[in-house]
């Protein structure tokens, strides 16, 4: 598994719409653009890395106090500008550190900053908005949570350099109280502690797993079918439900989340029942 | 919120901390009509931590009850924080999710319902690591949705606090009560330390830790809407307040333009002793229609 | 992890379930409930291994005051015997209430 680099980001972001920046005033560690997908204009975001941005804690692609509340007012701008017309997709391109680990950070709430933006996804999906996530190296935890997970449909990269987990590595060692090896060992049998992203396909959390030649260097033909892919990953999106029901009844779901759907289908019952 | 200090009241207090999430959630409800759903008896454990060599409990630390607060139908979510620090895994966290979904299915029918979460939690639990995470993210899809409808309201009494994930959870309440005890943030002190050093938070000081985490600073900046002493019937009555309120005008995690403001005026040159903020961040914030 | 299964005669019925503890550490859980027959089942399910005598002991000395036809289950995470036995005490008052 390789380690994070932060410039997958900026390179798929570029792929598919065709530059790199922050919109103006916005921190650099945010790409934001209003590029064609399909016959639609998506809004498409990205957290990048920036080595100058202003929390010390926040320089190397981690999601902090900026990167949050950032994504939270250019989605909600969407949502506004969109109350009675055509609601356009909005894509989150995911390859981000972890959220940001610093004394800063939670001096000024960063989980309110994470909340905010999470909300601002969250409620661009139910109110029409088809939110895509395409996964082009690391997802992790709060950082995963508040850029991405709000989606309708999540799409990820087959690939040695993507991961979606809640906690690194050499963290998830050190508090659990083992060693990596044997972190590595248990995710190996149990599927949802694994790093490996074909593991993670399994659960049914994700809409597809995409197979790219080079997805540090895409060619034009990566980037046409990633494009397609996300197109039909939004015509997908809009013939279904608003909420996040698909994740239970994928086939993923099936097999690896029985216990979820036995809560779900007892606790149904026993609530009906005359008190 | 009362003032007195006094060794008598202090003596004569009944500490929610000391109870038991289920204890905890059945002093919530009006006398006599709360029952509890998917309880022990029903044997729906975690799949995936006696393989680790990890004890399950029963009702995998999430307890779930039904019934009436202050006369209005609510669903009460208590998480056991000593069980696995009250982490969120497959079994507890769908738990959440599935209650406040039937909580909001019966809203949309005309009986709003209203969800109570009660949170000792140090977020996902690792040996369950990604299906924790993805309940997480449910259930605050989940809480979007039913807090249209309903207030949906987070406590958090200590000793665990609430951290990790679900405090994302939390922030999307419509209402969050803490007491002083506990404690509030995304990373705890210790995974700051680890990741970034002794210099950026010194885990072992505790002062340092409540001056930033702490129910009181959390109160006095604005982000949180009530501050309670350790006693059941005060937080009983906190709790009845805000299910009464109904659903606030403006939820706190959709004041994107305020806090952006707030956090760009800054100085990100310097740590700041935390209680400047309580100044700088009283001025607008927090929702309408409380307290 | 280990599972150790104890049956012991009983004498009469066992009025209703009852459930106590947490499986904190050093803690344990207990749920008690009516069963059919005259012996009691207990399953013990713990994460510390090799204590099973011990266990024996603390249930054995449990059944000679307690004779209801019960089936007991403990998810256990490290309780000591006095915390075992406060346990079991705690299920058997509130069965019998």
């Amino acid at each position: 598994m390789s380690e994070f680099t932060g410039i997958r980001g900026t390179v798929w972001f570029r792929a598919l719409t065709g530059q790199a920046s922050p919109m103006p005033g916005d921190p650099k560690s945010v790409l934001t653009s209003d590029a064609p997908i399909g016959k639609e204009q998506a809004r498409f975001l990205c957290v990048v890395p920036d080595p100058h941005g202003r929390f010390p804690c926040a320089r190397h692609g981690e999601v902090g106090l900026e990167e949050a509340y950032t994504l939270a007012a250019r989605v909600r701008e969407v949502i506004d500008e969109s109350k009675n017309t055509n609601k356009r997709p909005i894509v989150a391109i995911v390859d981000a550190k972890s959220q940001a680990y610093g004394r800063r950070e939670e001096t000024a709430a960063i989980f309110l900053a994470a909340a905010a933006a999470a909300d601002a996804y969250g409620s661009a999906r139910l109110a029409g908005h088809p939110v895509i996530t395409l996964v082009v190296g690391q997802a992790l935890s709060g950082g995963f949570l508040m850029h991405g997970y709000q989606a309708n449909r999540i799409l990820a990269f087959d690939d040695d350099g993507v991961m979606i987990h809640a906690m690194h590595k050499a963290a998830a060692a050190r508090i659990t109280l083992r060693s990596v090896e044997e972190l590595e060992k248990l995710a190996k049998t149990i599927v949802p502690m694994s790093y490996d992203i074909r593991d993670y396909a399994k659960l049914g959390l994700l809409y597809k797993l995409l197979h790219v030649e080079n997805p540090e260097k895409p060619s034009a033909e990566d980037i046409r079918n990633v494009q397609n892919e996300l197109i039909g990953a939004i015509a997908d999106a809009r013939s279904g439900p608003v909420d996040l029901r698909n994740r239970l009844e994928s086939k993923g779901a099936q097999e690896m989340r029985k216990a979820s759907l036995l809560v779900r289908s007892k606790l149904e019952a026993q609530w009906q029942e005359t008190r | 919120m009362t003032d007195k200090n006094s060794a008598a009241d202090f003596i004569h207090r009944q500490s929610f901390i000391e109870l038991d999430a289920r204890e905890r959630a059945t002093a919530l409800f009006d006398a006599g009509t709360s029952r509890e759903l998917l309880g022990p008896f029903d044997r729906v454990e975690s799949p995936w931590l006696a393989m680790q060599g990890v004890t399950p409990q029963e009702d995998d630390g999430c307890v779930v009850m039904k019934g009436r607060i202050a006369g209005h139908p609510a669903v009460v979510v208590a998480l056991e924080g000593a069980f696995q620090g009250g982490s969120t895994g497959e079994v507890s966290g769908e738990k959440m999710t599935a209650a406040l979904d039937l909580a909001y299915a019966d809203s949309k029918k005309g009986t709003p319902t209203s969800a109570v979460i009660l949170l000792e939690t140090g977020g996902v639990r690792l040996q369950e690591a990604n299906l924790g995470l993805a309940a997480i993210a449910e259930l605050m899809g989940s809480i979007l949705l039913l807090r249209k409808y309903a207030p949906v309201i987070c406590l958090s009494a200590g000793t665990v606090g609430c951290f990790g994930g679900m405090s994302l959870a939390l922030g999307l309440a419509s209402y969050v009560i803490m007491t002083r005890e506990a404690r509030l943030g995304l990373n705890g002190p210790k995974v700051i330390e680890q990741e970034n050093g002794i210099d950026e938070f010194d885990s072992s000081d505790h002062a340092l830790v409540w001056a930033i985490d702490g129910g009181e600073q959390r109160f006095a900046t604005g982000l949180i809407d009530a501050l309670v002493e350790d006693d059941t019937p005060q937080v009983v009555d906190a709790i009845r307040r805000f299910v009464g309120n109904g659903v606030p005008a403006v939820h706190r995690s959709t004041q994107v333009e305020l806090f952006r403001s707030r956090i760009k005026a800054l100085d990100t040159s310097r740590q700041w002793d935390p209680k400047e903020l309580r100044t700088l961040w009283t001025a607008k914030s927090a929702t309408e229609g409380k307290q | 992890m280990e599972q150790i299964e104890l049956t012991y005669p009983a004498k009469r019925a066992v009025p209703k379930r009852a459930h106590v503890g947490v499986v904190g550490s050093g803690d344990m859980e207990v749920l008690l409930e009516p069963a059919k027959g005259t012996s009691a089942q207990v399953s013990i399910r713990t994460s510390v291994n090799g204590f099973g005598a011990s266990w024996k002991a603390v249930l054995d000395r449990f059944f000679t005051k307690y004779d209801g036809a019960a089936r007991i289950q403990i998810n256990d995470a490290g309780g000591t015997p006095g915390i075992a036995q406060l346990r079991l005490e705690q299920a058997v008052e509130a069965s019998e209430q």
